[in-house]
């Protein structure tokens, strides 16, 4: 294999891998504080894409895409506000469940507002012809518009869960709910919160993502599945886990190209998956006792 | 005795208008029509504009009085493009609803897989798919609209001989019209020449091709690139092929046919060959063209109504309506005839070509329905070497 095909794999290997690692992380957050999966996050990365196409019709880009990101954080919060804020006690099973529901509601209300059509964000640079070499092979900008945007969103969150107030308030939830509400927590803000942070940053990686993909209404579901698959490699509630599983996923994907047929690739993925599961139920990165911990 | 006498009086007048009404009934009867299509899904872009146009045509028929004075009821189900959905709602359309013909489906994993179901029902399809394997063997109550895929290759073939290209790569959707193309290139490619150096199978709901493009691309011996798919990964193939700065002649099938591929493709969907129905070029040909008026109406009727660019395979829907509505008006409402009208139908100008059934030919196209059209500056036009 020549330098350039490798890194040609590696590319490509890190955009799909970034992408899943930042659904992962949207799973993370929810979970952390909640204690379950929420269904609806591939959604959110579709409806982020969605929000910033329309209102790029009549905005510049960047305020297109500032104002598709809040939206979507405020539907995030309404959807707890809504659904899961009010309820006393709820099982696991029953969040779940709701989730599922949800993303089946936001999947509908795309298809009504948007229709069937395959829709796109410009490239941000050039267009979709131009590319820029990098050791000897050729890459679309927006490649590294989305690695680059990834990263910084990935510290940006690191540095927010550990050094600011909000941050720790969080975290403290997601360690030990009763005490976190005799510290004078608010742990339903908390909630609500959580679920604005990964439906935004789920929308940011939908709009950079966007013109390399596409948006489409049934997006969604394909991301949460990888997502899903990559927080649960890393280990359930790791962000920094996530990414290096999501990375981890992301290559193999695209290395495994090179000596199996295309038609097997999510075979090997979910192939990995399932070895994981059997030999680290907890993930690469889990510990056990720590997942003892959580309410499962 | 005068009471009684009122009564069956009072009977007879009701009963005398019971059967008036009854009468009535049947002389202008509803003819049930199901439809089956991929409104929403990965076919969407099939679906969507054929359950338009058939709402805008039987529209149009029931306002001028129905066929021959019959009124049309159009059931449209959206499969989502799923075969078992598929299924349910052809037992569904034929047993329950015992509608009198059915169009559709839009993809042709779904026609296969009801080809049965509609023998057994002895029910009329007419598919908007476009595998050959729908009426090649022939069913008796199975007829399809679009081209034959077979043709397509031909057509493609036929070009490269032209550019003197002899070494290709194959890529596919995994669904059924994807499979169907890939087995029509592998088997027709010894015929003109051509070696299909690598053959690839990408997901349907694939969202990014960049490693398959590298993996393609590491083999200098490629002239030539075929995808064979409905999906957007046709722009996204496009798009990952003039990244990588790969510049080797992409060809599309003629499920490329939408302009919204284009679109979506933008730069990247330059110089695209691919063979379609004249339906996207109708305004640039010649009048002599049989096609061209009923093109014409179709597009001009569509864009107005629904204020979007018409594409092949709302055409194929046209064509699947129109085909039906000339049988019943020729053989009027009782099944048997009206398929075999279908069988023997001759010169039906569509918008997918010239049809000629016949009891060995479902599909009535030959390989003149096609034309090879390119994309020039965001539009779709004839193709000239």
């Amino acid at each position: 294999m020549t330098t350039a095909l490798f890194f040609q794999y590696l590319f490509a290997g890190i955009t799909y891998g970034i992408l899943y690692a930042i659904v992962a992380i949207g799973f993370n957050i929810i979970y952390n504080t909640t204690g379950i999966i929420n269904f609806a996050q591939g959604e959110f990365v579709m409806l982020g894409g969605m929000i910033a196409i329309s209102l790029n019709t009549f905005l510049p880009l960047p305020l297109a895409i500032l104002l598709s990101v809040i939206i979507t954080m405020l539907i995030g919060a309404a959807i707890e506000m809504f659904f899961i804020r009010w309820l006393e006690g709820p099982s696991v099973l029953r969040m779940i469940i709701i989730t599922i529901g949800i993303s089946i509601l936001i999947r509908e209300f795309a298809l009504h507002i948007w229709g069937e059509n395959v829709r796109a964000l410009p490239y941000f640079q050039g267009n979709e012809i131009s590319s820029v070499n990098i050791w000897g092979t050729n890459l679309s900008p927006q490649v590294l518009w989305v690695i680059g945007t990834c990263s910084v969103m990935v510290a940006c969150l690191s540095i927010f869960f550990k050094f600011t107030s909000l941050g720790r308030e969080m975290r403290a939830c997601s360690a030990n709910r009763v005490a976190a509400t005799l510290c004078g927590i608010n742990t339903k803000n908390m909630v609500t919160f959580s679920f604005m942070l990964s439906a935004g940053i789920g929308a940011l990686a939908g709009c950079v993502m966007s013109p390399i993909t596409y948006t489409q209404y049934d997006g969604g579901t394909g991301l949460a599945i990888k997502g899903f698959t990559v927080a649960i490699l890393g280990g359930l509630g790791n962000s920094m886990a996530a990414v290096a599983a999501g990375l981890l996923l992301g290559i193999i994907e695209a290395f495994s190209i090179s000596v199996v047929p295309l038609a097997f690739q999510d075979a090997i993925s979910i192939s990995i998956l399932l070895l994981i599961l059997f030999i680290r139920p907890n993930g690469i990165f889990g510990r056990s006792d720590i997942a003892r911990l959580k309410e499962f | 005795m005068r009471k009684v006498l009122k009564s069956i009086l009072g009977k007879i007048i009701a009963l005398s208008a019971l059967a008036m009404v009854v009468s009535l009934g049947v002389q202008a009867e509803t003819i049930k029509i199901g439809a089956i299509l991929a409104v929403t899904g990965p076919a969407s872009f099939l679906g969507g504009p054929e359950s338009r146009t058939l709402q805008m045509l039987v529209d149009e028929y029931n306002a001028k009085g129905g066929i021959n004075g019959n009124k049309i009821e159009l059931i449209i189900k959206d499969s989502g493009a799923n075969p078992e959905k598929a299924i349910s709602f052809a037992k569904q359309l034929i047993e329950e609803e015992k509608v009198f013909a059915i169009l559709g489906p839009s993809t042709s994993g779904e026609t296969m897989k009801i080809k049965k179901i509609m023998e057994q029902g002895k029910t009329i399809l007419l598919s908007c798919a476009a595998a050959e394997v729908i009426v090649n063997p022939v069913a008796k109550y199975v007829f399809k609209t679009p081209q034959k895929d077979s043709h397509a290759v031909q057509k493609i073939y036929m070009t490269m001989n032209d550019l003197g290209i002899s070494k290709i790569a194959v890529l596919a959707g995994n669904t059924g019209f994807g499979k169907a193309g890939k087995g029509q290139l592998l088997k027709a490619a010894p015929k003109f020449g051509i070696d299909v150096v690598i053959s690839e199978v990408y997901d349907k709901k694939s969202t990014d091709l960049s490693a398959v493009v590298a993996k393609l691309m590491a083999n200098k011996e490629i002239q030539a690139v075929v995808n064979w798919s409905i999906v957007p990964a046709q722009g996204i193939l496009a798009k990952n092929m003039r990244q990588a700065g790969w510049n080797v002649p992409l060809f599309q099938s003629h499920g490329f046919g939408n302009i919204k591929y284009v679109q979506a493709g933008g730069a990247a969907a330059e110089g695209i060959i691919f063979p379609a129905g004249r339906l996207l070029v109708a305004d640039v040909l010649p009048n002599s063209n049989r096609q061209k008026s009923v093109l014409l109406k179709y597009k001009l009727d569509y864009e107005n109504k629904f204020k979007e660019p018409a594409s092949t395979f709302g055409g194929h829907a046209y064509d699947a309506f129109m085909i039906l509505a000339r049988a019943i008006e020729k053989a009027g409402t009782d099944r048997e005839a009206v398929r075999d009208a279908i069988e023997n139908m001759q010169g039906l100008i569509g918008t997918g070509g010239i049809f000629n059934f016949s009891p060995t030919d479902h599909n009535g196209l030959d390989l003149d329905a096609f034309a090879m059209l390119t994309v020039k500056d965001g539009k779709f036009v004839l193709y000239n070497k």
